[in-house]
């Protein structure tokens, strides 16, 4: 089975990039393809100057703590809390105690969940699951965000809340690709839109608009 | 370094608390482990002693010519004393047989009167001879015959015993192979059983490790709980054993010594304690750690 095919693509320090295309048009194998979760047959990616899979097992853990990733099936922790959930990655990212005291609360209040800090993954919502997976993205403040339908479970308030807070995120200075279905958040972002078919590039705007 | 290394403890620890029923079928699965190799090594104990209380049982008797000087049998027995093999020679001269054969036949009165009338003390000084195993008792016994204290000797009754000291010598021989052969396989099973146990367990959290790596873990992290949770394993596999064994041995110790006359197998767990704790233990811990570490390699290749 081809996944993917042809794609050519360079994403800038500090830019928010949205991937859209139909299901199946290769947009969840490019991010998996980023973290080297799924490795290519051929092609290359390079994080910065390093070839993403030439880069030995032990290297690899170094890297992938500089991008935090919003997955498509979220891949919380099942055996540990909403705050271990978080805790983890910071943990990961070698964070001392202190900061992740402090900011744990500050992120799970940011996306609305302040009360789910002790409940476990498997006694939260859709929708909460989905806001505990943003939380852990940016939590130990990574240099790229990848974000594979964030929102997908939301209900458009929150929606909109995430899409707000990954634009000024943005705008501190994190890099962010977002791989979306939903029509009127990219519409509304007016940023840089890659459009997928059949993995291959078929529109790469600027300012662009959701359009297959 | 000293953080990370206490995060990998307490997440360890938590683990095992939380997944209370896994570890407790862990632990269980271990305690048999452990239970049997401890009765194994206490079976060992045990059957050790019984045989060697047997071995010390045979001895062989040089019987030496009426007229054999003292000084003569005493350099045959310092000559004995000095090979390895010998364990023990003891020097009963013609009088004390006599006095011997008078004490142990007290009773029959027929007996002693007929001693009476040969008149001369009709006993032979004699050499009673013990080898450190059964299985040397023919080389002394050819040394002896056809030594250069041939002469010297009017016989040795290994001849007689001998068959009897095969058989025993089989016996042990025998019981010691087929004893090791049959712990080693128990031994076998119970370390795969519990290897297997401990990779089921880990197998149920493959997800999470490879969630684990994907944000960016280091092996080290992700690996040191679950070893972490297998020395925990452990550690609570190896109390629970010495507490199984301490009423179960000393119920059963009267009833083992009265068997066998020999073995105290409480006064023996008694004395050596710390040192089955300290064993248990380090088999324990050994096992959990190292089953961990082989059971969660191939999740690590994310």
């Amino acid at each position: 089975m081809l996944a993917l095919d042809n794609v050519t693509l360079r994403v800038k320090q500090g830019e928010f990039v949205s991937l859209v295309g139909r299901s199946g048009a290769g947009k969840s194998t490019l991010l998996k393809l980023l973290i080297a979760e799924e490795r290519p047959t051929f092609g290359k990616i390079f994080f910065e100057n390093d070839d993403v899979h030439s880069l030995r097992s032990n290297r690899l853990p170094f890297l992938r703590r500089r991008i935090g990733v919003v997955f498509q099936d979220l891949k919380l922790l099942s055996m540990k809390t909403v705050k271990e959930n978080i805790g983890f990655v910071m943990e990961v990212a070698g964070k001392g105690k202190e900061e992740i005291d402090r900011d744990v609360p500050q992120i799970l209040d940011l996306v609305g969940l302040s009360s789910k800090f002790d409940n476990f993954p498997h006694e939260l919502s859709g929708g909460e699951k989905q806001r505990v997976a943003i939380a852990r993205a940016l939590a130990h403040r990574p240099d790229v965000i990848i974000a594979d339908e964030p929102t997908g479970n939301l209900d458009p308030l929150n929606t909109w809340e995430i899409i707000g807070l990954l634009t000024k995120i943005n705008e501190l200075g994190t890099t962010i690709l977002l791989a979306t279905h939903d029509k009127e958040v990219i519409n509304s972002l007016e940023r840089r839109v890659v459009s997928l078919d059949n993995g291959k590039i078929i529109r790469d705007e600027e300012k662009g608009k959701y359009v297959l | 370094m000293l953080l990370n290394f206490q995060r990998i403890i307490k997440s360890g620890a938590v683990s095992f608390w939380r997944n209370v029923w896994l570890s407790t079928a862990a632990v269980a699965i271990m305690v048999l482990n452990l239970f049997v190799i401890s009765s194994f090594l206490l079976g060992n104990v045990v059957a050790d002693s019984l045989l060697n209380s047997l071995e010390n049982k045979i001895d062989i008797s040089v019987y030496f010519k009426q007229d054999t000087e003292e000084k003569d049998i005493l350099s045959v027995k310092s000559e004995l004393m000095s090979l390895g093999e010998i364990k023990d020679v003891n020097y009963v001269s013609a009088e004390e047989a006599l006095s011997q054969f008078k004490e142990r036949h007290k009773g029959n009165s027929i007996l002693l009167q007929s001693l009476e009338e040969v008149g001369d003390n009709p006993f032979e000084a004699a050499l009673s001879v013990k080898t450190r195993q059964a299985s040397q008792y023919e080389a002394v016994s050819l040394f002896l015959e056809n030594g250069k204290y041939k002469n010297l000797i009017d016989g040795v009754d290994f001849r007689q015993n001998q068959a009897m000291i095969d058989k025993l010598t089989y016996i042990v021989g025998a019981s010691r192979k087929v004893g090791g052969v049959v712990s080693l396989t128990f031994i076998f099973i119970a370390v795969l059983v519990t290897f297997n146990t401990i990779r089921l367990a880990i197998f149920s959290a493959k997800e999470e490790i490879s969630v684990m790596r994907l944000v960016g873990a280091s092996n080290w992290f992700i690996q040191g709980p679950f070893m972490v949770e297998g020395i925990l394993y452990g550690l609570v596999a190896s109390l629970v054993t010495m507490l199984i064994f301490a009423p179960v041995l000393s119920n059963i110790a009267p009833y083992l010594y009265n068997f066998t006359q020999s073995v105290d197998i409480w006064q023996y767990f008694k004395d050596n304690f710390w040192a089955l704790a300290a064993l248990q233990t380090a088999i324990g811990v050994s096992l959990g750690t190292l089953s961990s570490f082989i059971a969660i390699r191939r999740y690590l290749k994310v």
